[in-house]
């Protein structure tokens, strides 16, 4: 049997992204519920993977940034906004990950089961929730991260651009 | 030297056109039912989007092969029925079985559509595959993951049909639709339900030092250090305790993935007509870099050059990969 050996640059997973400021969280608000209505409307098929769990509360954990992120993937109620890590909201389930490994995921460029192995991704709570709005994601076309950008124009491709180099760099996943 | 088939897992049709841009000869997928043995939440194909991966394959040159291959139980064959039907009515190019029931719904109502015979049907030996060709018609073959090179050789020289064989992805050790260890803990079957640890039942537990406990129902099967590879939930890939061992140890088999590549020049050398790569309930990622690779690989091969993958192995399960018996009956 061969085995991977496993470089892990950076603990937080951050990268570069740590020695930013945290923004405050209420100019971030506005840009992730117009991130996921977009995506919603682009992507209304993704919520009938969901099924039930549609109305599930997922945290997600970017580790390393000072917030995390409530998706509540209801399309007649969606909800998508940050959170501050100390006031972390009740879920039905977590997800946690570095930054660029969550990047990835959103991009259609990571296998969740991959980083699941590896130790990358942490699951708790309801894991079928967690495997139905994976399969969801998974079965939108192209990619929600390049989705979101194209929300800002030039400036948003820029920006994706520049955080995918990053996540090469560091030898993402 | 014949070319052998490329067969690929999708289990969202993004997967399945993944899978065809990506170099696939053929598809395998199933519908969002107990029909096949991939039925995990949010996974498989609505009778639409199977008829719209169908046109998608089909006007690329691409088969789409319809997993049935999980065995009805007495009062339900209802549903095995409909989905042999809506496949043969959505074109797709074969349906894979196991049971021997569906087998003949499908030799005597569908006589023209393909019928290839699943890994689940567990057919090891030479009688065992005439029987299903001699009775049913089945024109391909899928042998469980017990078989050396050697043997798959000598299988093929004895049988009047394809043989298929896997090549990458989840290596169970059980023999294919003979395992009831999920049916035991929670009362579901892979077999009969499609559901290998369904994910309702499954729960990770965080420890404080990083450590992560897995759990299926009410039993622990295993317990990962804060550094330590993790594989899938099933039990089979557990770690258990006993007074006769010092230390928790695989009791069944351990988390690693099966790669062939090193093997495919003596598979094509044995007659083997297609390959398959397992992962249904993989994403996009995988299907494409999985496809891609082994599709160059096989090309490779055909023009009489090594074949040339690259590393897969962070995409196998525990971060492991093995040829598994294919190499050796001692693998282990």
């Amino acid at each position: 049997m061969t085995e991977i050996a496993h470089g892990k640059p950076d603990a937080t997973g951050a990268g570069p992204l740590r020695f930013l400021p945290p923004p405050p969280l209420f100019l971030l608000q506005p840009i992730l519920a117009r991130v996921a209505r977009r995506v919603a409307g682009l992507h209304p098929s993704l919520f009938d993977r969901l099924g039930p769990h549609r109305t599930a509360c997922f945290v997600i954990d970017p580790r390393g940034l000072p917030f995390v992120l409530l998706l509540v993937p209801d399309p007649e109620n969606l909800v998508f906004r940050a959170e501050p890590r100390r006031r972390e909201p009740q879920s039905d389930a977590r997800i946690a990950g570095n930054f660029f490994d969550l990047l990835a995921l959103v991009d259609g460029n990571s296998d969740g089961d991959a980083l699941f192995f590896s130790r990358d991704l942490d699951i708790t709570g309801n894991t079928e929730a967690v495997v139905c709005l994976r399969n969801a994601l998974d079965d939108v076309e192209g990619s929600i991260a390049e989705d979101a950008a194209g929300l800002f124009g030039a400036p948003g491709r820029a920006i994706l651009a520049a955080l995918r180099r990053a996540g090469d760099r560091r030898g993402g996943s | 030297m014949s070319r052998p088939e490329l067969v690929c897992p999708a289990g969202t049709p993004a997967a399945l056109r993944t899978a065809v841009d990506a170099g696939a000869d053929a598809v395998y997928c199933g519908f969002q039912n107990a029909t096949n043995a991939r039925n995990f939440p949010g996974l498989n194909f609505t009778p639409d989007e199977m008829a719209q991966g169908v046109a998608y394959a089909h006007d690329r040159g691409a088969k789409v092969l319809l997993a049935v291959n999980s065995f009805p139980t007495a009062g339900r064959f209802d549903l095995w029925r409909d989905a042999v039907d809506a496949g043969a009515r959505l074109g797709v190019d074969a349906v894979i079985v196991a049971d021997i029931g569906v087998a003949e719904y499908v030799a005597e109502r569908h006589p023209d559509l393909r019928l290839h015979l699943s890994v689940q049907a567990a057919a090891s030996s030479p009688e065992a595959i005439r029987y299903y060709v001699r009775e049913f018609g089945v024109k391909r073959v899928v042998p469980p993951r017990i078989l050396t090179v050697a043997e798959i050789r000598q299988i093929k020289s004895e049988i009047p049909c394809e043989i298929e064989t896997f090549v990458f992805g989840n290596h169970g050790l059980m023999v294919e639709g003979r395992c009831c260890l999920t049916n035991y803990v929670t009362g579901l079957s892979t077999n009969m339900d499609g559901v290998c640890s369904p994910a309702a039942q499954v729960h990770y537990d965080k420890g404080p030092d990083g450590s992560v406990t897995t759990r299926l129902g009410d039993f622990t099967f295993d317990c990962f250090g804060p550094d330590e590879q993790a594989g899938y939930p099933t039990i089979c890939k557990g770690r258990y305790t006993t007074p006769a061992r010092d230390e928790s140890y695989y009791a069944f088999e351990e988390p690693v993935s099966l790669n062939l590549a090193e093997l495919l020049p003596q598979l094509i050398e044995a007659g083997v007509e297609a390959f398959k790569i397992e992962g249904r309930q993989r994403s996009r990622a995988y299907v494409r870099q999985v496809v891609s690779n082994f599709r160059a690989a096989i090309d490779q091969v055909l023009a009489g050059q090594e074949p040339h993958l690259d590393d897969l192995v962070a995409l196998t399960e525990g971060q492991k990969q093995t040829v598994g018996a294919f190499g050796s009956k001692k693998w282990r």
